[in-house]
């Protein structure tokens, strides 16, 4: 492993941020595989509490911040969500929520509603509830999902269907796609699943199969012609990518998440990466993490690009990629993300992503006690 | 591309607010920011449900003494853009 990267030239102090995502808390009573949230998770006790969050929107809205994304963990877990919503709405904040559907009911939506909810993204996993129980580990889950999406509908909020793509239901794209539009999705999101945290021990039972990525690229593509169907916003996956993704669209440049204890991250899954200390906005302001704390000033803009990307015309546009990806298939965070083609590592990437499985599929469940880790996966 | 008797408005929960900390108008969406240029935002001012396309390129046309037919392209096209991203209903 190289040495963390050295303390960048003086830049310019940053834009403000457009997108803070709230993971409010960890509790899920999902067990979804593909989860991309760290292995330790934030147990119950160490969650902020409803003042400090009104506190974080207050100071998020200031800051320049116009999207909130509530989001979790399981965010209807916590029972404060509508003073919640209401803080976030008064102060300005255009308001997301990110779930399941796996909790609540019409009375408890309907109270974020009031609060000023804008939207909801709801996740769908399969196209009946056979499947789409197996998947998320929840009996009756699916079931919830579907009826969930009607009180949204009910209660006219923006709507988005999630769908996250792995190999357990890449081919059921299509007919997710029809459910997504019969249920009232303004947008619809298809994202291949983002292999971190916990989702990268499951890697090598959930990459899906060539075929299956042309399956899904054709089914969104047909989709798309549909004169009446919603828009779909397409993440393909890195697996058969030759160019990383924008992650964040750059390190500290328009996003940054608090995570459920208050630790303040540039991407949801920064706590994976070594050498990197997280303020938390219980002793720091937001405005003072978001312009000087070192994390955020560890790879924002590009002074601290390796190569090739320092002399790659693409820069300006991926950023080099993901920090995250880079530092777990090379041991390096300051690497190229080895999505890329011109990263010494992308040959290494391709094989390791389309390796036969060395352990079964494990299942996410939250336990507020320590387990033991899945084994390491080696890139 | 929309027709020229629909008659679009902004969905609910999409807002055209001001930004005072980036002294600029923003259109607020599901999951979606963005700063219209002056055109744009004088075409999303105008989008009420009341005017039909036709109508909103007559009266921005007269409001600018510019030329009909490119304000008429101008309206089409951004309405379009908006409906066809789910943001603007025309019925």
């Amino acid at each position: 492993m190289n040495p963390p990267p050295q303390p960048p030239p003086p830049q310019p102090p940053p834009q403000p941020p457009l997108g803070l995502l709230a993971e409010l808390t960890h509790r899920c009573p999902l067990a979804c595989a593909w989860c991309s949230n760290p292995l330790a998770l934030v147990r119950r006790g160490d969650e902020l509490p409803t003042d400090a969050w009104r506190h974080v929107f207050t100071q998020a809205a200031a800051l320049g911040v116009l999207q909130l994304h509530l989001s979790g963990g399981e965010p209807m877990a916590r029972p404060d969500l509508p003073q919640l919503v209401a803080a976030a709405a008064t102060a300005g904040l255009y308001t997301n929520l990110v779930t399941s559907g796996a909790l609540g009911d019409f009375a408890a939506l309907a109270a974020l509603a009031d609060a000023g909810l804008e939207h909801v993204q709801l996740s769908l996993h399969a196209d009946e509830p056979r499947l789409g129980d197996a998947l998320g580990g929840l009996p009756g889950g699916h079931t919830r999902k579907l009826a969930f999406a009607a009180w949204v509908t009910q209660l006219g909020l923006a709507f988005t269907v999630n769908i996250v793509v792995h190999r357990s239901n890449a081919d059921l794209v299509p007919a997710l796609l029809d459910l997504a539009q019969d249920l009232g999705a303004w947008r619809v999101e298809v994202a291949h699943a983002h292999y971190a945290g916990w989702a990268l021990h499951n890697r090598a039972h959930l990459s899906p199969t060539a075929p299956q990525v042309a399956t899904v690229d054709a089914a969104v593509r047909a989709f798309r012609q549909r004169p009446d169907a919603p828009p779909v916003d397409y993440v393909a996956p890195d697996a058969f990518a030759r160019r990383p993704k924008a992650c964040m669209d750059g390190w500290g440049a328009r996003f940054l998440v608090v995570a459920p204890d208050g630790r303040a991250l540039p991407c949801h899954a920064a706590a994976t990466l070594p050498d990197l200390r997280f303020d938390s906005v219980l002793t720091q302001p937001l405005a003072d993490i978001w312009r000087a704390s070192p994390a955020f000033q560890a790879y924002r803009g590009d002074a601290w690009l390796p190569e090739p990307c320092r002399a790659c015309p693409e820069r300006a546009r991926d950023h080099g990629g993901c920090r995250c990806q880079a530092f777990a298939v090379t041991g390096d965070p300051a690497a190229t993300d080895p999505a890329c083609d011109r990263s010494p590592h992308h040959a290494a990437f391709h094989a390791a992503v389309h390796a036969p499985a060395s352990a079964p599929l494990a299942p996410r469940r939250f336990s507020s006690r320590p387990r033991p880790r899945p084994k390491e996966v080696s890139p | 591309m929309i027709s020229d008797d629909a008659r679009p408005r902004l969905r609910p929960h999409v807002h055209l607010r001001w930004d005072a900390l980036r002294a600029a108008w923003v259109l607020l969406s599901p999951e979606r920011a963005t700063f219209p240029d002056p055109v744009a935002l004088e075409i999303l001012r105008a989008l009420d449900g009341r005017l039909t396309v036709g109508e909103l390129a007559d009266a921005l046309a007269a409001r600018y003494q510019a030329p009909r037919a490119r304000v008429a392209a101008d309206v089409t096209a951004l309405v379009s853009r908006l409906a066809r991203d789910g943001l603007v209903l025309t019925r």
